[in-house]
């Protein structure tokens, strides 16, 4: 069955409907990106899936004991707040030193522990946050809108991040952005958001879609040309470093359609 | 040993200290110092409905402190402006106790001790009350610590997590109006969220971690309660007014040595 799924949900802010009539389902191991301008709820959209945001109508339904990993659009510790990247990947559930190191070590991060959380720089932020979400072992990742504030090669980084930990733990991975292209490159579908469900489907379907073209305009055509490849291509591991940078040439080892 | 009055004063500031530590964190963490002040002015208004209701002082002010703290969380968990909601509702409070207080016959000459605490004519029933609710504090805080930390960073995150911050900060609004009430004794209503915020803002250079922080914090408040006695017996000066400059005095100390460590 589905790992989540959303039924007609309904989500009104004093009394304006933001989504409406919403339906999807994530199944085990796929990556969907929900994709949409701004205003257009996305980020409603992903809490009401969490149950942070009460329905108007419709439900959500998640499969018995769904182990999820939930990674936030922002997260601005406090300056007032002391914390070390070993205590934040302890909460709220105490995790063993072993496990936190080899977090750590996953999201390219090695040895960074006794590092204050509000001394690291955005990329190295964002991949704690990601460890701490691998910690729980989530059948499903949800991202929001997790590369914001990140240089290009850094967005790129970490999406590949994404795809790896995808192909090792088997994560079904949901997020939300709003960069075209290393969307494209980087799910297996997406579904474009506009207060309801435009269309969804493959980034090339999607991309074809006049409902598509008509939200985000055909300007961005030619940026997606450059970037559609097919999937089933390996990343060599030696491709982003240990700071999240990506090589100068972020195509290489792709095999473009 | 406890029938002298300045083990009893000492046992008192010690007994509020390991309350104010954690608890003040939280208040810096989640920038709630004005709101530390609504709720510890509201205790003079709980101490005139006390008196005129013949209740015991205690029971006043917690209930008063309840109802000003509910007030205010509810207030910022819809959404309002909260700088100056708390600017009025602090200053009201305190304004409608002194008016309040006035109306009680006989309170007049009493009016210091409520505002700036009376630590030396701390009785036996009083220490009992002050331990027993900075205890129940240490206990809720620490039955709820990686809920409420995990909710002090993220309410997402903590709902993502299967928490509810609404139940978390139900909790620091409980755990802060029993400091209130075990704080007025002590240091007055005037200087209670002066205990809660200076001994943690000292306490944030040293610490590496937030329990390190809530230690450090409760730490640095006993040791001003010891030397803010001192001092008052010394040099006969109020005793809280005398707590709490021994606080920042204590503050500036550690930001010119956390200053110094970093380099």
């Amino acid at each position: 069955m589905s790992l989540l799924s959303a039924q007609g949900v309904t989500v009104q802010f004093g009394g304006e409907p933001v989504l409406s009539d919403v339906s999807l389902a994530i199944e085990p191991g796929e990556i969907v990106t929900i994709l949409g301008p701004n205003g257009s709820g996305k980020s409603t959209l992903l809490r009401a899936l969490l149950g942070i945001l009460p329905l108007s109508a419709g439900r959500v339904t998640r499969a018995p004991g769904l182990r999820l990993g939930y990674v936030p659009q922002k997260l601005s510790i406090d300056r007032s707040m002391p914390m070390t990247v070993r205590r934040f990947l302890s909460l709220p559930v105490r995790v063993g030193d072993a496990d936190a190191s080899a977090a750590l070590a996953r999201v390219g991060l090695p040895g960074v522990e006794a590092r204050q959380m509000v001394g690291l720089s955005g990329g190295q932020f964002q991949r704690v946050l990601l460890a701490r979400a691998l910690l729980a072992r989530p059948q499903l990742l949800i991202l929001d809108e997790p590369t914001q504030g990140l240089d290009q090669p850094g967005e790129a980084g970490f999406y590949r991040l994404i795809d790896e930990v995808r192909r090792e733990t088997g994560a079904a991975v949901l997020m939300v952005s709003h960069d075209l292209h290393v969307v494209m490159a980087a799910s297996d579908r997406v579904i474009c958001l506009n207060g309801h469900i435009c269309c969804q489907g493959s980034p090339v379907v999607v991309s074809n879609a006049p409902e598509y073209r008509a939200l985000f305009g055909l300007g961005s055509q030619g940026a997606l040309a450059l970037y559609q490849h097919s999937h089933d291509h390996s990343h060599e591991p030696d491709l982003v470093d240990a700071f999240g940078r990506a090589p100068s040439d972020p195509h290489h080892g792709h095999n473009h359609a | 040993m406890l029938d002298d009055f300045l083990v009893r004063a000492a046992l008192a500031g010690v007994g509020l200290a390991l309350a104010t530590g954690p608890l003040g964190s939280f208040v810096v963490w989640r920038r709630m110092a004005y709101f530390g002040d609504a709720t510890s002015h509201a205790a003079i208004l709980g101490v005139a409905l006390a008196l005129a209701l013949h209740l015991p002082i205690g029971v006043g002010t917690l209930l008063v402190a309840l109802a000003m703290a509910t007030l205010v969380s509810t207030l910022a968990a819809r959404g309002w402006a909260m700088d100056t909601t708390l600017g009025v509702l602090a200053h009201s409070a305190l304004a409608f106790g002194l008016v309040a207080i006035s109306y009680v016959p006989g309170v007049r000459a009493d009016l210091s001790t409520y505002l700036f605490g009376d630590i030396l004519a701390v009785s036996k029933a009083d220490l009992g009350f002050i331990w027993a609710g900075a205890l129940l504090v240490v206990a809720l805080l620490g039955w709820r610590w990686q809920a409420l930390l995990t909710a002090t960073l993220n309410e997402d995150l903590a709902h993502a997590s299967g928490l509810n911050p609404d139940r978390e900060r139900l909790v620091l609004t409980l755990a802060l109006a029993l400091v209130v009430a075990v704080a007025l004794k002590i240091v007055g209503a005037l200087l209670i969220a002066a205990m809660l915020i200076i001994p943690a803002a000292a306490a944030r250079g040293l610490a590496r971690t937030p329990e390190s922080m809530a230690a450090y914090a409760a730490g640095f408040g006993v040791l001003s309660c010891l030397v803010g006695l001192r001092w008052s017996l010394w040099q006969d000066t109020p005793a809280g007014p005398s707590i709490v400059s021994a606080a920042a005095v204590i503050f500036a100390l550690a930001a010119v040595f956390g200053r110094m460590r970093r380099g």
